[in-house]
């Protein structure tokens, strides 16, 4: 039960990498895997060199590799759970106990409505109608050319500007569905000018 | 920066910020102190904390929007870290936890446990080291108290954490905050290494020989993690899943070790009744809940926002004196208090004197505070589904009762919201709120069926309405009502047609429109949109003319 408390074993350079829980017809989850790119490969070994030696690290590796690579594949939960000698079981159950994880890639940007009660009496739903007409996908889904993903999140605890519509981490509130709109073209452009 | 050593040092660095602080308002007079220069950069247009209003007394909120929580010197002009610094080298542990005993300080969580009691209980056992957390995980949602603190304010916290582990005698603190909130992660994160540099945090704090550090440890949106147990395990590494309580954190907590687990707001107050005295705080609120409580004030209310009101005060008075009534001059229908676990109280309720027994009592909860305000167009039954909803999704999944309870009570919920509820069903409810408050095993369980039992006390009619006559009273749920145009209010400006997603309004420009029943959706974008009143939503009634 207190196993976290105990720092995990330093790195074994000559262990070779094996997938022994993908399956065949899940094969090209490690074809695609961010293993195979160095330069993202580096991001992992960096994030789990660090933390290693903190208590309770693997939540904050599971953190950080989200955050700096967006998602968390099969391939890579297994890789950090022979890194720190723990089964990959339960590197999978956090993965996927936490909504924050997601295992498949999330589109450039992410648009996300606040389901707060304040949002939600607000009028997010007909937010969510009109994203619907735009993107023609469903929230928890990613455009085909990867450039938006629509979710639904928990309450963003702007509730006083509700409804709240979080487009890259930048808050807008009191979103009327007849601007939304604009307001998705404005927001989604930005980082580029 | 020196760091700083003594008591008699800090005053004295008080006393050269206030007056540069002067100096610098003296030389540029237009530099804009206004409350909102130092909102978060995301929330800058929001009045989310603005002048005090009605009854109001700011004790948690005193500094937000007046210092830079960046900038430490600021804290320290308003006695920031004196309060620690006089515990440290003047009082002992004992005289500590006394202190916070006689303010009569409880736990603002929500379940409103003494404090001073659960750090006496913390103190007194014998493990080592022990570990002060604080809970920031602020997962209810309507609720941002603990945000705007985090962000406003964030030096408090950390001085009453180490006031904390003084007195319990703790070398080692975690702030658990909620990774929805990017800011105040932000915002922690750069107090902690300020305070890191001026010797607040570290070895030998005021050459007391007392050494405290406080680390940050990141949620990844789990709800259930705000409750202590299942916390403690997302601190651990591990699936944020609670355990069955006894032993209690302040016998065996985060790794295995006493740990004082206290919320964002409870540790706020300590510097500051340690400052002013317990009496001080004492003199504030009800004879068992003493002192001051932030609320965040949402929904249909004229003035939303944060508040912060001594206990006691009636809901009426934060509807109206503090909030400025109902938005639109709409019926005031319901308020609901305590976050998902918390109950809908009826406009018979809104004399209450908001206290943690008086909540109790009426079938809601105190909770970690968020306060919403509903009017005539919220469905009850949609309210409670929509609750249901958010507590089935985040249930652990660990025991029975939780798991299967609240997906039950959601399917029927949902039947009864799709017109589809048939007799027996509110009876079926009552049963199944029954066996999951009793056998949960965590607060999330046990207070899951609050939303269903209070408005199925309070606004029974509305769920007989939806079950019985297949209408819903407040025209919300979409497969009772039906959207249409009063003719005579429509202008023909052709703004609902093209605002409609799928395309189910029809007619010429300047001309009547009309909705077409068997594409329309019911979503409301219209009903929302149209700026002539035009449009209405009815549900088993006749369509109103005219007027």
């Amino acid at each position: 039960m207190n196993s976290g408390e105990l720092p995990y074993p330093p790195r074994i350079e000559s262990k070779k990498m094996s997938y022994p829980l993908i399956g065949s017809e899940s094969h090209h989850l490690i074809d695609q895997s961010p293993l195979n790119d160095p330069q993202k490969k580096l991001i992992i070994d960096q994030i789990l060199e660090t933390n290693r030696g903190k208590p309770g690290a693997i939540m904050i590796i599971l953190n950080e590799i989200q955050s700096q690579l967006s998602y968390i594949s099969q391939p890579v939960q297994e890789y950090v759970a022979q890194e720190l000698n723990v089964p990959p079981s339960t590197i999978h159950g956090v993965v996927t106990f936490y909504s924050f994880f997601t295992t498949t890639p999330r589109g450039r940007h992410t648009v996300k409505f606040c389901m707060g009660t304040a949002c939600y009496v607000g009028g997010t739903p007909q937010l969510i109608q009109k994203a619907k007409q735009i993107f023609e996908i469903g929230p928890g889904e990613t455009t085909a050319d990867e450039n938006v993903s629509l979710e639904v999140c928990r309450c963003v605890g702007s509730c006083s500007q509700a409804p709240v519509v979080v487009v890259d981490e930048q808050v807008y509130g009191r979103v009327r569905p007849s601007r939304f709109t604009q307001l998705i073209n404005k927001a989604l452009k930005e980082p580029e000018s | 920066m020196p760091v700083i050593t003594s008591l008699k040092e800090l005053i004295d660095l008080q006393a050269v910020v206030l007056n540069r602080q002067k100096e610098d308002l003296e030389s540029q007079p237009f530099r804009g102190w206004g409350p909102e220069k130092y909102a978060p950069q995301a929330l800058q247009a929001d009045q989310e904390l603005d002048a005090p209003r009605g009854k109001e007394i700011r004790v948690v909120l005193k500094n937000c929007t007046l210092i830079d929580p960046e900038n430490l010197e600021d804290y320290i002009a308003e006695d920031g870290y004196q309060s620690f610094a006089t515990v440290l080298t003047q009082v002992t542990p004992e005289q500590v936890i006394d202190t916070i005993s006689r303010s009569g300080l409880r736990g603002r969580g929500g379940a409103g446990f003494p404090t001073g009691k659960k750090w006496q209980l913390t103190r007194a056992n014998p493990g080592e080291p022990k570990y002060v957390v604080c809970n920031a995980d602020e997962g209810d949602p309507g609720a941002f108290m603990n945000r705007r603190v985090l962000e406003g304010d964030p030096h408090a916290v950390l001085e009453g954490m180490s006031i904390a582990a003084y007195a319990i005698g703790a070398s080692q603190g975690y702030i658990y905050c909620r990774a929805e909130y990017p800011i105040a992660v932000h915002t922690i994160q750069i107090a902690i290494q300020k305070a890191r540099e001026f010797g607040f945090l570290g070895k030998n704090i005021f050459n007391s020989g007392f050494n405290f550090d406080i680390d940050l440890r990141m949620g990844a949106g789990a709800f259930v993690c705000g409750e202590e147990t299942a916390l403690i395990s997302s601190i651990e590494g591990r699936r944020g899943e609670p355990r069955p309580r006894p032993p209690f954190p302040a016998v065996a907590g985060l790794w295995g070790k006493p740990t004082c687990i206290n919320n964002v707001e409870t540790f706020a107050n300590i510097p500051q009744i340690i400052l002013t005295g317990p009496e001080w705080f004492a003199g504030m609120g009800t004879e068992k809940s003493k002192g001051t409580k932030t609320f965040a004030l949402a929904g249909n209310v004229k003035h939303t926002g944060l508040i912060e009101v001594p206990l006691g005060i009636t809901l009426r008075e934060i509807v109206y004196d503090v909030g400025e009534g109902i938005k639109g001059n709409k019926a005031f229908k319901a308020i609901q208090t305590g976050g998902p676990m918390g109950g809908c109280l009826p406009e018979a309720y809104l004399d209450l004197p908001v206290d943690y027994e008086s909540l109790a009592g009426a079938g809601s909860i105190m909770g970690s505070g968020g306060m919403i305000v509903m009017d005539e167009h919220t469905c009850m039954v949609d309210i409670a589904r929509f609750f249901m909803d958010f507590i089935q999704d985040e249930s652990c999944g660990k025991c029975t009762p939780c798991r299967v309870g609240t997906h039950s009570m959601l399917e029927i919920l949902t039947r009864i919201c799709e017109g589809e509820g048939k007799d027996g069903d509110i009876e079926e409810l009552e049963r199944l709120c029954n066996i999951t408050r009793k056998h949960s095993l965590c607060g999330l369980g046990q207070g899951a069926p609050n939303p269903v039992t209070s408005t199925l006390k309070h606004f029974r009619s509305e769920y007989e309405a939806h079950i019985y006559e297949k209408r819903c009273p407040a025209k919300v749920c979409r497969a009772l009502i039906r959207m249409q145009i009063i003719p005579d209010k429509c202008t023909g400006c052709d703004f609902c047609a093209h605002n409609c997603p799928i395309g189910a309004i029809s007619g010429a420009r300047r001309e009547k429109h009309v909705i077409d029943p068997n594409l329309c959706i019911r979503c409301g974008i219209c009903l929302q949109t149209c700026n002539f009143f035009a449009i209405v939503a009815t549900s088993g009634e006749e369509m109103p003319t005219g007027a």
